[in-house]
C-alpha cells in the first residue's frame, strides 16, 4: 500500500495561514465593530460603522472608482495581452528578442514604475512637455476627469506582460495539427484565430480575467504614488486608498475595518461569479487541448 | 533634502519597509528601571546624528522612523509596555489627543521649578506644546515658520515690490500672468501646501481666535464668517489664475514647485521656512546669486488679525509618556540636554533655526545668517504661531479637511459648499 504523507507536512502551510491569514481576518471582523482610534482599547459600537458606510457616499465613490479601474484595466489589458500573446508564441528568434522586450516592466518594482510615469507625465518637466503640441496641454495626472484612464494606462503597461507570458505558454500548448488541418481546409489566419486559437484559450482568458479583477480590487500602491494617495482632489481615491486613509491617515481604525471586511466579501463574491459564469469546469485539469 | 515636507507617500512606503526590517534587529532593552530610556523620533538623516549624541549623552536611547510609520507606531504604542519614554510629536492637537488619553506627563512642574529654563524658548514656540494651560513638551528641532519666497529677477524686470497687501498680491497676479508666468508656484498635487494659504488668510481675515475656536470647540467654528471669506479669497485666486493651470499635479516631493520658482517660470511660492534649505540643495546658485527672496505673507486690507502672526510648524517636540519606569531620568534629559550650547550650536551649523533665547548672536556668526536670522525674528515679534491645521486637529477631522480643501482648489467644491461640509463634522 502506497504510504500518504502524514498531516503533519501541512502543519506548518496551516500555521502560517491561522497566524497571518485566518487570525488577522478574523481581528478585522472584530475591529469593524468597534470604535478605535489607535489609542487604548477599542470601544464596541455595535453595528454603527457598517450603518456609516451605507450613508457614506466617499466609499460609494470610491467603490464606483474601483469599478471603473476594473473594467477599464479588463478591457484594455485583456484583447493587448492576448494579441501579444498569441504572436510571441511564434518560435522565430526576432520575437524571442521582442518578447524579451516586453517582458521588461514586469521586472520593475511597482513603486519606481509609478515614481517613472509619475516624472513622465509632470506638468512641467515631464516628457508630455517635451513633445509639446495639444499633448502638453493635456493634465494626465491633474485633471479629475481624467486620471482615473491615466493609472489604468500605467496598470496596463505594467501588468500587460505578465498577462501576455499566460497566453504565449497557452498559444504554444495548442496542437499544431489544428492548424494544420485547418490551413488544408483552406482557413484563412483571421478564421484560424478565431475558431481555434480563441476557444483553445478560453480557460486562460478566465484565469487571466480572475487575477486582472481581483489585482484591480486590491490595487494600491501604484495610485498612492502616482497620484499622491488619490489625487487631485479624491479623483483617483480608489476603495483601498480610501480604506487606507481612513485608517493610517485619519486613525479611524474600526470604520476601516469595516471597509476591509466589504473589501474581502466584494473581491470573494467576483471571484465565485466570475467562476459560476464561466462553469466549474475552468477549475478542473485540461489534459489534452478540447 | 525634502527632510520637513508632511506628507511623503513614497518616503513613507520605503520607511516603512525599513521600519519593519528594523524590527527584527535593534532595539535597545525597553525603558526598565537602569537601562537606558528610551527616545522616539522622526527620521532626518542630518538632525539624527545631533539627537543622537544629545539623547545618548543624557543616557538614554534614539530610535528613528519615518514619517507615516512613526504616526502609526506611535499611535499604537502610548500606553503599551513598549512606549518609548521620550518621544518627538507636533505639538498642538496631534499631542492633544494623547494628553486627553491620560498618556503624557505634565512638563508644568519642571518648568515652574526652573524659570531660566522656561524662559529658554520662545513663548510662541513653548506654547505649541501647551495644552489646557498646562505644558506637555518641549522644542526640540528648530522652528519651521511658512514664508512667501519670490524670485528677484523676475520683480526686478517687471519692475515691481513684492507684496504687502492681498490687494497688491492680486495686482502681481495679473502683472506677471500678463508676462506668461506662472505668478505662484502651488504644489497642488498635496493637500497640505494649500493648506498653508488657507491658513494664512483665515489669520488675517479673521484673526487667531478662529482656528483656535475650530480647534478647541469643535468643527462648529468654521461657520465662522471670516472661513468662508478666507475660502473665496482662495477661489478668487485660483480662478485669477494666480497658480497657473497645472498645480494639481504638481508635487513638493519631486522638486516641480520649487525648481519652477528658481528657474523663473513663477514668481512666487508660499513654503515652509525648509524651502531655503531645499534651494540650497537642489538650485544653489540661484540662492547664492542672491535671486531667492522672502517676505512675510501679506496683510488684509480690513481684516481683524494682526499681520505679524505666523503659520506652521512652531518646532517639533519632546514629550514625556507618564507611564515611563525612567521618569526622573527622562525629565532630566528634556529639561538639560535641549538648550545645551553644544546642541543649540549642532542644529544651526546643520541649518536650522533653534527657538532658544539668544541664539542670534550665534545664527548671525553661522552660514546663511541673513535667512535664519530673519526667520528667528519672524517667530520672536509674532503674536501668534498658528500650528499647520492638520497637525493641529485631531486625525480624523484634518484628513476630512484636507481633502476638502482639494476639492476648494479644484473648483468641484464653492466656498459656501466648503464650510458647510467642515461644519457638519
Amino acid at each position: 500500500m502506497r504510504q500518504r504523507p502524514s498531516f503533519w507536512y501541512a502543519a506548518p502551510a496551516f500555521a502560517f495561514f491561522a497566524l497571518f491569514a485566518a487570525l488577522p481576518m478574523v481581528l478585522v471582523v472584530l475591529l469593524s465593530f468597534t470604535s478605535w482610534d489607535g489609542l487604548g482599547t477599542p470601544q464596541p459600537n455595535g453595528v454603527d460603522n457598517w450603518a456609516r458606510l451605507a450613508d457614506d457616499g466617499q466609499a460609494y465613490d470610491a467603490v464606483g472608482r474601483t469599478v471603473i479601474l476594473m473594467v477599464v484595466s479588463w478591457l484594455v489589458q485583456t484583447p493587448i495581452s492576448l494579441l501579444i500573446g498569441v504572436w510571441a508564441a511564434g518560435r522565430q528568434r526576432s520575437r524571442a528578442v521582442l518578447s524579451s522586450i516586453f517582458f521588461l516592466p514586469l521586472l520593475l518594482s511597482t513603486a519606481a514604475i509609478a515614481l517613472l510615469w509619475k516624472a513622465m507625465f509632470d506638468p512641467n518637466f515631464g516628457v508630455t512637455q517635451s513633445f509639446g503640441g495639444p499633448l502638453g496641454d493635456i493634465q494626465f495626472l491633474g485633471d479629475p476627469s481624467i486620471v482615473l484612464y491615466t493609472v489604468a494606462f500605467v496598470i496596463t503597461w505594467q501588468y500587460v506582460p505578465f498577462h501576455t507570458l499566460l497566453y504565449q505558454g497557452a498559444a504554444r500548448a495548442i496542437p499544431r495539427n489544428l492548424y494544420e488541418a485547418a490551413t488544408i481546409d483552406g482557413a484563412g489566419r483571421l478564421r484560424q484565430f478565431v475558431h481555434i486559437t480563441l476557444p483553445q484559450l478560453r480557460y486562460t482568458i478566465i484565469t487571466s480575467s480572475i487575477l486582472m479583477i481581483v489585482g484591480s480590487l486590491t490595487t494600491f500602491d501604484t495610485v498612492l504614488i502616482l497620484t499622491d494617495g488619490g489625487g487631485p482632489g479624491t479623483a483617483s481615491r480608489i476603495a483601498p486608498l480610501h480604506m487606507y486613509i481612513t485608517g493610517f491617515s485619519g486613525f479611524e481604525m474600526g470604520y476601516a475595518s469595516t471597509m476591509a471586511v466589504l473589501l474581502v466579501i466584494v473581491g470573494t463574491a467576483l471571484s465565485l461569479l466570475v467562476m459560476r459564469v464561466t462553469g466549474y469546469r475552468s477549475m478542473t485539469s485540461q489534459q489534452e487541448g478540447a | 533634502m525634502f527632510r520637513r515636507s508632511r506628507t511623503r507617500p513614497l518616503i513613507a512606503l520605503v520607511a516603512l519597509v525599513a521600519a519593519v526590517a528594523a524590527c527584527g534587529t535593534s532595539g535597545p532593552s525597553g525603558g526598565g528601571d537602569g537601562g537606558p530610556f528610551k527616545v522616539w523620533a522622526l527620521q532626518d538623516p542630518v538632525l539624527n546624528p545631533i539627537e543622537k549624541t544629545s539623547v545618548e549623552g543624557g543616557g538614554g536611547a534614539l530610535e528613528t522612523f519615518g514619517n507615516d510609520p512613526y504616526k502609526q507606531k506611535v499611535r499604537v504604542a502610548i500606553g503599551s509596555p513598549n512606549a518609548p519614554d521620550v518621544f518627538f510629536n507636533w505639538g498642538g492637537g496631534n499631542l492633544k489627543e494623547y494628553v486627553d488619553a491620560g498618556k503624557i506627563e505634565d512638563l508644568t512642574p519642571v518648568l515652574d521649578a526652573n524659570s531660566a529654563l522656561k524662559d529658554a524658548f520662545l513663548p510662541s514656540v513653548l506654547d505649541g506644546a501647551k495644552i489646557d494651560g498646562k505644558y506637555y513638551g518641549l522644542p526640540m528641532r528648530g522652528m519651521q515658520p511658512v514664508v512667501l519666497f519670490y524670485n528677484k529677477d523676475l520683480f526686478t524686470s517687471a519692475n515691481v515690490q513684492p507684496p504687502s497687501t492681498w490687494d497688491d498680491l492680486l495686482t502681481l497676479v495679473d502683472t506677471f500672468k500678463g508676462k506668461g508666468i506662472q505668478p505662484i508656484a502651488l504644489a497642488g498635487s498635496q493637500a497640505w501646501t494649500e493648506l498653508m494659504w488657507i491658513e494664512y488668510l483665515l489669520d488675517r481675515v479673521g484673526g487667531s481666535e478662529v482656528f483656535q475656536n475650530i480647534r478647541d470647540k469643535g468643527p462648529a467654528g468654521w461657520k465662522d464668517p471670516a472661513v468662508l471669506e478666507a475660502a473665496t479669497k482662495v477661489k478668487e485666486l485660483v480662478d485669477r489664475g494666480g497658480f497657473g493651470t497645472n498645480y494639481a499635479s504638481v508635487g513638493y516631493d519631486v522638486g516641480g514647485a520649487s525648481t519652477i520658482l528658481a528657474q523663473g517660470k513663477a514668481a512666487m511660492h508660499l513654503m515652509g521656512s525648509w524651502e531655503y534649505t531645499n534651494q540650497l540643495g537642489q538650485s544653489p546658485d540661484f540662492v547664492k546669486n542672491d535671486k531667492l527672496g522672502w517676505v512675510t505673507f501679506p496683510s488684509v486690507t480690513g481684516g481683524k488679525g494682526k499681520p505679524d502672526t505666523v503659520v506652521g510648524n512652531a518646532s517639533n517636540y519632546y514629550s514625556i509618556t507618564s507611564s515611563s519606569k525612567s521618569l526622573e531620568a527622562a525629565k532630566k534629559f528634556v529639561s538639560t540636554a535641549l538648550t545645551d550650547d553644544k546642541y543649540v550650536q549642532s542644529l544651526i551649523d546643520a541649518g536650522d533655526v533653534p527657538a532658544v533665547a539668544g541664539v542670534k548672536d550665534k545664527l548671525a556668526k553661522a552660514a546663511n545668517s541673513e535667512y535664519t536670522t530673519w526667520i528667528y525674528e519672524q517667530v520672536e515679534k509674532a503674536s501668534t504661531f498658528q500650528l499647520s491645521w492638520d497637525q493641529d486637529l485631531p486625525a480624523d477631522q484634518a484628513t476630512k479637511m484636507l481633502t476638502q480643501l482639494q476639492e476648494l482648489f479644484l473648483g468641484k467644491l464653492a466656498p459656501q459648499a466648503f464650510v458647510d461640509s467642515l461644519a457638519q463634522g
